[in-house]
Order: structure tokens, then C-alpha cells, then sequence
């Protein structure tokens, strides 16, 4: 019952602003009209992986069969501060400098 | 001499150079004095000097010092500190980075139009997209701006693009090719690999940039790459997935050239059979289109304007972020953040990305099954041939359907190799090969005989 509800689900413009929220992205008015219709159609599209029935089945994550890949723990070369900051907006001496939060 | 640059092949080039028959500068000036009337390229470069074979690099690959935007405004002003491992191998066998291919913005799309720079346009005809994400990889090496390229490919977008633009191109094994200093999409799916102009091309550049790195831990030994020469496919067992072929969507002319093909094939020796993969067609696009922009989300929330690329400033920390992200991103990339932010909220997680997961063990699974009796399988790459500008721009659906026939083997984590097969209203057809994983030594078999047995000529007519 739960799948085809959601099959059925139309979002929201609230759950688009909640959504857009959650990921960080101030949307304006036009585009939160655009994107409730398209993500809709989207979401209508996708909702179709609930049609199969997938209780014994495990998930997939990754396509390779390999776990645990470690590294040996010792110590490389790395970017220097210079490096590390050559793409930043604004720096302040050896620090990411942003608005208060 | 004079240096024929749409049909030189980078083992020609090769030739040439190791014969001292043209220099390093001068095979690098024929491709940099070519001008770009395709928007292929986003960005060129000066020759590094070197004797070198010259390469394009797609825009989402990390090049040291070179501009790297991976098609997006959020990036503009990027510029890498180091490059990526697949560059490093490739500059440790001479190659010298011509320029940096355009790209649908983060590798999504199948057009090049969601790229913040404009479309690049297809060499066959001008009017008509190339095919994306990696669509300005495949203008540069049929248009003659490079002898071949890197691209990537999350969900298509090195084969989709070769078949539209008449090249061959593959995405290899999951796990083959490091994706360290490669802007990130979805990371369970994203491989670079080679787009050229033959399929021994392709071996070679595969055999430059595949193995292990440390710095990506989901990289594993990679068999030795063979560079095929033989010309025929006996005991070859190819197995036609009926979903993928003859089947509605696909174009009239698109079927003809594959079917051709396959029995082209089967001339050779290879023995040729129905299969089925009866859930992931019809499953394949709507996994992936929960899987990938579930991880896009993730990976695209590092760009908040704190650490590099474009800021936009606010009177508080998350205004910053929302305003930067809100003017750094397209439409394209806020889709997929949103929809997989979607997915992965709380109260819908298992509905829809746990779901996704599952469906992917059963894609896997069922292309496992296949390949129990079969060595490849083959479909139309795309069920279209090159379609006009805005044909699809302003349907998101509709776009993502471009990728039905690519995306199934990527969820499995599989290879496939597009070759050109022929010319449907003189614009390429593209036949997709897949094998089991790092089964890559096979595709270059088969795409080799065939590509010899059909003698497809990959210069666009206009330009011959």
C-alpha cells in the first residue's frame, strides 16, 4: 500500500522549499514552480523501482566485490598551505575566512 | 608535411613521431591551429613541449594549472593544484593535454546543453547535438581538434556521445581507472575513459590510464590490456537482449545498422543468440535515476563557496552557501541535488534510495546470468542518431531516456565499447558491446573485426 502512495505523490511547493532547503539552494519563486512540476515528473518516473518485489534481495552499493582496500599508515607528501588555499574566496593568513555563521 | 588531422589516428601519429617524420610542436600545432567551430573545447593550452601524442581532456578531469570548471559557473574560476592520476599516467607516457573538452555541467545530461558554456555542436552536422555528458570529447576527435580524448561516464556519457559523433569510445570495468583529482558525480558509477577514432586507439589510451591507485582505493589490478589484431570472431558467443533491440523508441534506421552488424558478426564466426534482461530496461533508468542523484547530492555539497570555487556573499554563513550555490549551479545539477536530497530524507529513504539499491543487486544479477553463456552482448548504444538542439532541452524525461541502453551496465559495473556501424540519413549509428567485468580485452576483439569488416569512415562527409 505505502509503495503505490508514494507512486502516486505529487510534491508539494512546501516540500520543494524543504528540500531545497536541506540541500542548500536558494531558490527563487519562478524556479520553485519550474522544479515542483519537473521533480513530480521525476519522482512519478522512479517511483517504478517500487513495482518489484525485493524482500530477499540485498542492496547494492558498489558493483566491485572488494571491502576493506587499506593504506598503509605513514606519512606522505601533501599540498602545502599555499596549495591548499590557491582556489579559496577569502583567506585570512592560514584560514578559510566566511561570514559568521 | 602537411597533417591530415580528422583522419590521423593517434597510432599513425605515433608513427610518425617515433620515425622523426614530423616533430612533437608540429603535431601539436595542427591540432591548436584548428579552429574550434564546434565549442569543443572550453579551454586550449599551449603546447607543454615534448614529443608526445597530443590529447583532450574531458572538463571534469583535474589538470594542474589548467582551468577546470567541469562545465559549470560554480568552478569558473577553478583552477587545480595537482592533476588527476589518470593525467599524471597519461603525461608519463608523453601525451601533452590540448585542451579541455566541454561537458553537459558535473557530467549530467546527453546533449551538452545543460553545460554553462553553450552546446557543443556534432562535426556530422552542425544543427545537431553531440551527445553528452562528453559531447565535446567526441566533436574534438571527429572534428579533427585531437586525436583522441579522455572523457567520463556516470551513465553514458562516453558511448552515448562516440555513437552520435561516429567514434569509438568506452567506459571501462568499474574500478579499472582511478578517478582521483576527477570532479566527483556518483561515485558508485563515475569511470573515465578513452574516446578515439579506432578501436586499437582506444585499447592503447585504456592500456595508458587503467590500474591500480593508491589514491583511489576503488581501483584494482587490471589485466593486461591486449591491442587486438585479429580479424576474425570464431567462438565467439554474442548474446541479443530482446528488450534492447527491436523494440519500440528505437529508431528504424538504428535497428538496420545494428542488426547488420550482429549478422556482419556472425560472418566472422561468432555464434550468435537470443537473451533476455527482462528487469533492467524497464528498471535501469528509474535505479539510476535514484542512485546517481542520491550520491550527487552528497558529492556536490562541497561547493559552498568556502574552499574554492565561486562565493557569493550573505550577511551570515548560510545565506553565503544558498546564494552561491543558488548562482554557481544550473538547472540541471539543483534537479539531481534535489531529487536525491529527496530520496535520501528521512521518511523516504527506503522507499526510494533503498529501494534503488536492491533493483541494482537484481540489474546485477541478471546481466551475471547472461554472461554465464555468453561472452558479449550488443544493442544500439542509442536508440536515436544525433538529434537537433532543443529537441529534448526542455524535458528533463525525455533527456534521460537517451541513456536507456547504456545505463543498465553501469549499475552492474560493467564495460561497454561504442563502434561506429554505419550512417542512418548520413548522421553515425553506434552498436554498444558489454561484457563481463574486465572483460575489456574481449570488446576490443570483437569491436576490431568488426570495425575492420565494416569499414565505417569516421571523418564526417561534410568535412571530407
Amino acid at each position: 500500500m505505502f509503495h503505490v502512495e508514494v507512486a502516486m505523490a505529487r510534491i508539494t511547493r512546501d516540500e520543494v522549499l524543504h528540500v531545497a532547503r536541506l540541500a542548500r539552494l536558494e531558490l527563487t519563486d519562478d524556479e520553485v514552480a519550474k522544479f515542483q512540476e519537473q521533480l513530480s515528473d521525476i519522482l512519478e518516473a522512479v517511483s517504478k523501482v517500487s513495482e518489484l518485489d525485493l524482500s530477499d534481495v540485498p542492496p547494492t552499493a558498489h558493483p566491485l566485490e572488494i571491502a576493506n582496500a587499506w593504506a598503509e599508515d605513514e606519512p606522505r607528501p601533501c599540498l602545502t598551505h599555499e596549495e591548499a588555499f590557491a582556489n579559496a574566496p577569502d583567506v585570512d593568513d592560514h584560514h578559510f575566512r566566511t561570514p559568521p555563521a | 608535411m602537411t597533417i591530415d588531422t580528422l583522419r590521423l589516428t593517434a597510432e599513425e601519429a605515433k608513427n610518425l613521431l617515433e620515425r622523426k617524420e614530423i616533430s612533437g610542436s608540429e603535431l601539436f600545432a595542427a591540432y591548436a591551429e584548428r579552429d574550434d567551430d564546434l565549442n569543443a573545447y572550453l579551454h586550449r593550452c599551449e603546447d607543454p613541449g615534448g614529443d608526445g601524442i597530443p590529447l583532450a581532456v574531458k572538463d571534469v578531469i583535474g589538470t594542474k594549472g589548467i582551468p577546470t570548471t567541469a562545465g559549470s559557473k560554480i568552478l569558473e574560476n577553478y583552477v587545480p593544484v595537482c592533476d588527476a592520476t589518470v593525467i599524471a599516467n597519461a603525461k608519463r607516457h608523453g601525451l601533452r593535454t590540448l585542451g579541455k573538452t566541454n561537458t553537459d555541467e558535473f557530467a549530467m545530461g546527453s546533449s551538452t546543453e545543460n553545460s554553462a558554456y553553450g552546446p557543443s555542436r556534432n562535426p556530422w552536422d552542425p544543427t545537431r547535438v553531440p551527445g553528452g555528458s562528453g559531447g565535446g570529447s567526441a566533436a574534438a576527435v571527429s572534428g579533427g581538434l585531437a586525436p583522441w580524448a579522455l572523457g567520463s561516464d556516470t551513465g553514458g556519457s562516453i558511448k552515448q556521445p562516440a555513437a552520435l559523433c561516429g567514434q569509438v569510445g568506452l567506459r571501462p570495468t568499474y574500478g579499472t581507472v582511478s578517478r582521483f583529482g576527477v570532479v566527483a558525480f556518483a561515485s558508485s558509477l563515475d569511470q573515465v575513459g578513452p574516446v578515439a577514432k579506432t578501436v586499437r586507439d582506444c585499447a592503447y589510451l585504456y592500456s595508458i590510464i587503467s590500474g591500480r591507485d593508491e589514491n583511489d582505493s576503488t581501483t584494482v589490478d587490471v589485466p593486461a590490456v591486449e591491442i587486438p589484431a585479429a580479424e576474425d570472431l570464431k567462438g565467439l558467443r554474442i548474446g541479443v537482449p530482446k528488450e534492447m533491440n527491436h523494440v519500440e523508441g528505437v529508431e528504424p534506421g538504428v535497428t538496420e545498422l545494428v542488426d547488420k552488424a550482429i549478422a556482419l558478426a556472425e560472418s566472422l564466426g561468432a555464434e550468435v543468440d537470443e537473451c533476455s534482461l527482462p528487469l533492467s530496461v524497464d528498471y535501469g533508468m528509474p535505479c539510476y535515476y535514484l542512485v546517481a542523484p542520491a550520491e550527487a547530492s552528497s558529492n556536490l555539497a562541497r561547493y559552498d563557496g568556502v574552499r574554492y570555487g565561486l562565493r557569493v556573499d550573505g550577511d551570515d554563513f548560510r545565506e553565503m552557501v544558498m546564494r552561491t550555490r543558488d548562482a554557481g549551479f544550473g538547472d540541471e545539477p539543483k534537479r539531481r541535488i534535489m531529487i536525491g536530497t529527496y530520496a535520501l530524507s528521512s521518511g523516504y529513504y527506503d522507499a526510494y534510495y533503498a529501494t534503488a539499491q536492491k533493483v541494482r543487486t537484481v540489474i546485477k544479477r541478471e546481466h551475471d546470468a547472461v554472461f554465464e553463456k555468453f561472452d558479449v552482448i550488443v544493442s544500439p548504444t542509442s536508440p536515436s542518431v544525433a538529434f537537433p538542439f532543443g529537441a529534448k532541452a526542455a524535458d528533463p524525461l525525455a533527456m534521460y531516456l537517451c541513456d536507456v541502453f547504456t545505463i543498465p551496465s553501469c549499475l552492474a559495473g560493467l564495460p561497454g565499447l561504442n563502434i561506429p556501424v554505419g550512417l542512418s540519413e548520413g548522421l553515425p549509428v553506434g552498436l554498444q558491446l558489454i561484457g563481463p567485468q574486465f572483460a575489456e580485452n574481449t570488446l576490443f576483439r570483437m569491436g576490431y573485426a568488426l570495425e575492420r569488416a565494416i569499414g565505417f569512415d569516421f571523418v564526417p562527409e561534410r568535412l571530407r
